[in-house]
């Protein structure tokens, strides 16, 4: 699909260093990784063992369960135990547990080769549901065909599904190619998935299995009609990381916001916590097939995008390394990043130019996520329009794939049904307009693009030099991203993380790293 | 997309919400009233002209409004986008429904209607009248290129058409149309200050009455500020606005024309 552009004659050797630094930084976090376990990620296997609902108070039978266990020794191993014992299915267990009827803790242990066998029949169920949604996709997109280009990617944020329904099929019919559900803000910090159909978020609708169920519909149904496959976007960063890729893995969503990194910086979630929980929660997206975004775009908008842009590519390159440990193929790898640079700059455009034909020729085969601008984005909306445009020209120019649109009222509020409409109406007319200008253009040698891609690729060198000595928390704590310093044992969500027993196993990791059906 | 859903949205309150005796704008909610809007004052850039604007978006039925930029365009002059509600609303129950608009016929089937109903290729003269220069509006109805795709007037074979072009005089408009001896006259105003175009279209239908021609032919105005309201009350037989393109303005005047020619038999 990819096409391997070599445009900014990069000394391919140093791009290769830079990638075995990334990997030892990724593969020194793993090893810390693989001996814990979360509350989020327990509870990801309840759902995964197909248990849901939320008892009279309205608490997630996944997280009633949890409270009922020992997180170190893993949910499997209780679940496990107690279908043995009682005879139930997982959520008939659940809602004994939520009555009080059942305490698992108490129940008789048995042999662990006795709970495995007994919980294997439910395992392969559930990974057969998910490979079923993944065969549906690439049916249709068979079915469709591909799209050609960047795929327009638009937002919808009302806080009422119902309304987020309208604008979708508004954006589908003008030509979005994925929709993505912003959230109601604070969700990220809450510990549970709120349940049910909602009509009342702030700034965006809660996550949940039933909103995402609503709108995959629609997009289906709209698609069906349009002849196009309409993508469905949602978040995983956040304190339920997994558990939203589990649910997103149910429901067919096509991309997912997913990056730890972005949750410690951002959120202020526990570093610990969250890079654990991203492991799992990516492992979930690979095998589903769902393409991951990462939000290095974000980096840029608190500190200066032409000095600070080699974080970004250095973030990029750990991100792909994290992503690879879980299983995810470089073509689901939506690697992020973002046209930020201030607009008052003397050739800022050729520094986006330079910047993202960096981020395409390191990833050449990962359909890069590209972020529109927000910084300097003012209420002059009419000039808002102007730098949306040149964006959408860098998108084209360097053969970026998701193309993230820009609307009319960023950073004034959430967007009116037209300004939709006037973004993909842009972005459709500069995406046609401009087709072929990525083959036609050269960029002249040791001029302003090729300088500054290599001088932004040799400060990501020397940067994943220091953390890989340094390692990735203290690089944390020091404030190199973002220039945002998180402590190691600070944020959100540290009481969630438990050391693995001896007897914890999660069945389902085996599973998606197997990437078949046992 | 709605029937699907449409009780779901019911049960969560949507679609009760819809009026049609009660409609307002829509930003991302049913009934929100959400508009935007942007002006100049002519007052300079101090936290007065911010006051300034606000009372005066007040003024126009807008509450809870937010300026979300403002700047100096000039010593005494601050330009500003706006964001509000609007509170006011129309009853659509009210206005109805426009059944006088006729469906285009294809270039083919006007050129074999005309063909049918009057043997004859029918003469059509049109230009920018007045002081006006542009040209945009009446070639993108006459000019064999046309406009969106739509070729214009001059690519029909069953019409004589004569694009006199901009800056004609209303005098050296009416001698024109009597030599050409025109069936249908077309008169393009796109850009107007301060209602010149008005008084330059008024002025048209006068000197075409004292001529005596007025009632022989199909007259017809086309342009940004157009509307058939205003055309009707002008004296002119209908009028276009924008977005109109060559379909439009000839399915109008063959079907106007037969059906002249039909109460003349009659």
């Amino acid at each position: 699909m990819m096409k391997g552009w070599n445009k900014l004659n990069l000394d391919h050797a140093l791009v290769e260093r830079a990638r075995a630094k990334a990997r030892k930084i990724a593969s020194d976090m793993q090893n810390f990784i693989e001996k814990y376990t979360t509350t989020a990620i327990e509870r990801t296997i309840c759902r995964l063992f197909g248990i849901d609902g939320v008892n009279e108070e309205g608490i997630p039978l996944p997280n009633i369960i949890v409270d009922n266990i020992d997180v170190g020794v893993g949910a499997a191993v209780y679940l496990g135990n107690a279908i043995v014992t009682t005879g139930l299915n997982p959520q008939q267990i659940a809602e004994k547990v939520a009555k009080k009827e059942l305490d698992l803790k108490t129940v008789p242990l048995s042999d662990v080769d006795v709970i495995k066998s007994a919980i294997l029949p439910l395992v392969k169920e559930s990974a057969e549901k998910i490979r079923r949604n993944r065969a549906e996709r690439n049916k249709l997109l068979e079915k469709y065909g591909e799209k050609d280009g960047p795929l327009l990617y638009v937002i919808v944020a009302t806080g009422n599904i119902y309304e987020d329904i309208i604008q979708a099929s508004s954006a589908a019919r003008k030509g979005a190619d994925i929709i993505a559900v912003i959230r109601s803000t604070g969700q990220s910090l809450m510990d549970y998935v709120p349940y049910g159909a909602t009509t009342q978020g702030f700034g965006g609708t809660y996550a949940t299995q039933e909103n995402f169920r609503l709108m995959r519909q629609t997009l289906d149904e709209v698609g069906e009609e349009l002849g196009r496959y309409i993508r469905l976007c949602n978040y995983c960063s956040g304190l339920c990381m997994p558990e939203i890729a589990a649910m997103g893995a149910f429901e067919r969503l096509d991309v997912m916001l997913n990056d730890a990194l972005y949750g410690i910086l951002f959120r202020d979630i526990n570093m610990q916590r969250t890079i654990i929980d991203q492991h799992f929660s990516r492992m979930i997206n690979g095998y589903s097939g769902i393409i991951i975004n990462t939000g290095e775009d974000n980096y840029v908008k608190t500190v200066d995008a032409v000095e600070q842009a080699h974080t970004v590519i250095t973030s990029q390159l750990m991100n792909e390394q994290f992503a690879l440990l879980a299983g995810i193929p470089e073509g689901q790898m939506g690697i992020g990043h973002a046209f930020e640079i201030d607009p008052s700059i003397k050739n800022g455009f050729l520094y986006e130019i330079a910047q993202a034909q960096l981020s395409r020729e390191i990833f050449p085969n990962s359909p890069l996520k590209y972020m529109p601008p927000t910084r300097y984005i003012t209420g002059d909306i009419f000039m808002g329009c102007v730098q949306n445009a040149l964006f959408n020209i860098v998108t084209r120019m360097t053969d970026q794939k998701i193309c993230l649109l820009g609307m009319l009222t960023e950073a004034i509020h959430t967007p009116f049904i037209s300004d939709r409409a006037i973004a993909i109406e842009i972005a459709q007319y500069i995406f046609n307009n401009m087709d072929s200008i990525a083959e036609e253009f050269e960029f002249k040698p040791h001029g302003i693009i090729h300088q500054r891609a290599i001088l932004v690729l040799e400060r990501a060198d020397s940067l994943l030099g220091e953390i890989e000595k340094q390692g990735l928390f203290k690089t944390l704590e020091l404030g190199i991203f973002a220039g945002i310093k998180r402590p190691i044992n600070g944020g959100k969500g540290l009481d969630g993380v438990y050391k693995k027993t001896p007897e914890y196993f999660n069945p389902f990791m085996e599973i998606f790293m197997l990437k078949e059906v046992l | 997309m709605m029937g699907k859903y449409l009780k779901e949205m019911k049960e969560m309150g949507f679609r009760d919400k819809f009026d049609p005796k009660n409609i307002k704008p829509y930003g991302d909610t049913l009934n929100d009233g959400k508009v935007q809007l942007s002006f100049t004052l002519p007052i300079a850039n101090t936290t007065q002209a911010t006051i300034a604007a606000l009372k005066l978006v007040e003024k126009m039925g807008l509450i809870d409004p937010h300026i979300v930029f403002q700047k100096s365009l000039e010593t005494d002059f601050t330009f500003f986008v706006v964001y509000g509600q609007v509170v006011h609303y129309v009853d659509i129950t009210k206005i109805p429904l426009q059944s006088e608009q006729l469906t285009p016929m294809s270039m083919d089937e006007i050129n074999a209607f005309i063909k049918e109903h009057f043997i004859r290729k029918l003469v059509i003269v049109g230009a920018t009248t007045g002081t006006d220069s542009h040209t945009m509006g009446i070639d993108a109805i006459m000019s064999m290129k046309g406009y969106h795709g739509h070729h214009g007037l001059e690519r029909y074979e069953m019409l004589e058409t004569h694009n006199l072009g901009s800056q004609v005089m209303n005098e050296e408009f009416v001698r024109k149309s009597i030599d050409l001896q025109a069936d249908v006259l077309l008169v393009s105003q796109t850009v107007t200050q301060k209602r010149i175009h008005v008084q330059n279209l008024t002025n048209l239908v006068e000197l075409l009455e004292a001529e005596g021609i007025r009632k022989k032919i199909v007259l017809i105005c086309g342009g940004a500020r157009i509307t058939k309201e205003l055309a009707k009350e002008l004296g002119y037989d209908a009028g276009f606005g924008p977005n109109t393109v060559a379909e439009d303005v000839a399915t109008y005047f063959i079907k106007e024309l037969w059906n002249r020619n039909s109460q003349n038999t009659t």
